[in-house]
């Protein structure tokens, strides 16, 4: 139930995320969902791309400093309260979130939410058991 | 302008070569009597104190290096008895070994001595108020200009370095008229006195003798008009006594060696070879008179040249354009020498293999900045901001433990810093010390 997250260490400077998009464009790699996460200093892209082996190639190709991180995929139903509900059932379980982004894109009629969290087999296993729906890797890469 | 010591300072050359003569032979003698180091070194290069026969002859002898002084930690290079040991100094290493010197009774009045010398030549004499703001302890720039102060019969203020607001109260209520400290913290003290709404120009401050960093011919002049003062360069090393090896005189052309006690070389540091007056390469020096730790032909990896001409103020001792490098890749920053490898070793206990880094120094307001960029490997990297985070706050903190300065660590991409034929650019130093 894991999913390849790749992440990308940028520098707040003029156009990098341009380049990165464009590497990946020009590699017939589709970005699925995507966050930044960033300081003064640097930035954290995250993304989650139809082809995850492929993108981690070529940028690493292309001298980006990429690191594939597993994170896990939620099914989140789309209505009010949604995100919620899901949050609790996790924090009753105990799953300690270390961040989280949205898709754009939809699974049927739900919602879908990328959590990266601690422990991540031990959060599977308890997800599992409960009321989250989690998506294979299979499904989120064709979102 | 009085020299303090005429019969040498002045004397001809046809004689002071007489002299240096003399007192290489004594030290040579000294050496291979009482330290083994030397002795095997000479006879390994097939040597000995008589073969030694002119001044020219200098050139057989072995060199000594700041790795010869580590090997030896901390007395192994001494040539007296602890017992007549007054004092140690030291100055701290590149890989945590200290360099250690010592000085005998009279290798302090030799110190006192040169420093006098120093002293006079800045135009100081008994009627002046020294400010002494280089730092005391096993940095031999307090306490040598203290003594050498002392002995010229001057007020000594041995205020050490730091606490600048203080510094500036006392330059003002002692009525300070002589400044010894570093160049950089010169024009600091200047910086925070008009911070406060003091004018430097109006106190009776009239001289600085500044040295341990180098710098260039325009930063004498800001700091001339800022301090409204004549800036004197003055130029030592620990290996060799400490400050007093070599200082400017009125005429700000060159600094004169103190020649009687200390023999200069210049050299080409890739051969060796000695090379002709007038000529750019790496300083060498003899002690001549010292007893505690006399050394022979020591690398400065200080790149200068010499010029014997007599000099307008009526010295003789041959002069040594300051100091326009290195032949290493040594930096000082805030009077602090600081190497590449050591931020490397920093870099490399963090878990780094091959780590990419570049060194930015910069004059930020009259003082030294350093700027660490650390390229961002995979084994560093982390998709979480407060590991990544935490990572630069870490190296930042081993950095300024290792070098006992404030740094600033910036994280960048690979490939970020330049690579010449594959080998990275370590330092960029903005601040054109040696320039002018």
């Amino acid at each position: 139930m894991k999913v390849k997250q790749i992440s990308v260490f940028l520098e707040n400077k003029a156009g990098r995320l341009a380049d990165v998009t464009k590497i990946l464009g020009e590699n017939q790699i589709n970005i699925r969902a995507l966050s930044i996460a960033d300081t003064a200093d640097f930035g954290i892209l995250r993304l989650i791309v139809s082809d995850p082996q492929k993108a981690l190639a070529v940028l690493k190709r292309e001298g980006l400093t990429v690191s594939e991180t597993e994170v896990i995929a939620v099914e989140i139903p789309d209505k009010p309260g949604g995100l919620a509900g899901v949050l609790k059932d996790l924090e009753e379980k105990k799953v300690n979130i270390e961040y989280m982004y949205a898709f754009v894109g939809k699974s049927l009629e739900n919602a879908v939410v990328i959590f990266r969290v601690e422990e991540i087999d031990c959060a599977i296993k308890l997800l599992n058991d409960s009321q989250v729906r989690l998506l294979p890797e299979s499904k989120v890469y064709r979102i | 302008m009085l020299i303090w010591s005429p019969e040498y300072e002045s004397m001809s050359r046809v004689r002071l070569e007489e002299l240096q003569f003399k007192r290489l032979k004594e030290t040579l003698q000294r050496i291979y009597d009482h330290v083994s180091f030397y002795r095997d070194k000479m006879k390994k290069q097939g040597v000995k104190p008589d073969d030694i026969r002119s001044l020219s002859d200098l050139k057989y002898l072995p060199f000594t290096t700041k790795e010869d002084l580590r090997e030896n930690y901390p007395f192994g290079l001494f040539a007296v008895e602890m017992d007549e040991v007054v004092r140690i100094h030291a100055s701290s290493g590149t890989t945590g070994k200290m360099t250690v010197v010592g000085y005998t009774k009279n290798d302090l009045k030799t110190w006192s001595e040169v420093m006098a010398r120093s002293i006079t030549s800045a135009g100081g004499g008994p009627r002046d108020r020294i400010q002494v703001a280089y730092g005391y302890g096993l940095f031999t720039g307090g306490l040598g200009v203290h003594y050498g102060a002392e002995f010229v019969g001057a007020t000594v203020v041995p205020i050490s370095g730091g606490n600048t607001k203080r510094q500036i109260q006392v330059m003002k209520d002692f009525g300070i008229t002589l400044l010894a400290c570093t160049p950089s913290y010169a024009l600091y003290m200047a910086e925070t006195a008009a911070e406060e709404g003091i004018d430097l120009r109006a106190l009776p401050l009239k001289a600085g003798i500044l040295g341990a960093e180098p710098w260039s011919e325009n930063m004498r002049k800001e700091i001339e008009e800022q301090l409204g003062i004549k800036a004197y360069d003055i130029y030592g090393l620990s290996e060799i006594i400490g400050p007093g090896v070599a200082i400017e005189c009125q005429e700000q052309n060159g600094l004169h060696i103190c020649e009687d006690h200390f023999l200069p070389e210049v050299i080409d540091p890739l051969t060796g070879e000695p090379l002709p007056y007038g000529e750019k390469g790496e300083l060498v020096f003899t002690t001549l008179t010292k007893e505690a730790f006399p050394i022979i032909r020591y690398r400065t990896k200080d790149v200068s040249l010499l010029y014997p001409e007599a000099c307008d103020c009526g010295r003789t001792m041959a002069r040594m354009n300051r100091i326009l490098g290195r032949t290493d890749d040594m930096l000082i920053i805030r009077g602090v020498n600081v190497f590449p490898s050591q931020i490397e070793s920093v870099l490399l206990e963090n878990g780094d293999a091959t780590p990419h880094y570049q060194l930015v120094v910069d004059r930020k307001g009259n003082l030294d900045d350093l700027e660490i960029w650390v390229e961002v490997s995979e084994k560093l990297f982390s998709s979480e901001v407060r590991k990544l985070e935490s990572l630069g706050v870490k190296i930042k903190q081993k950095i300024e433990s290792t070098l006992g300065i404030g740094v600033r660590v910036k994280l960048v991409e690979p490939k970020t810093i330049p690579r010449s034929e594959g080998k990275a650019k370590r330092v960029v130093d903005k601040r054109d010390v040696y320039k002018g």
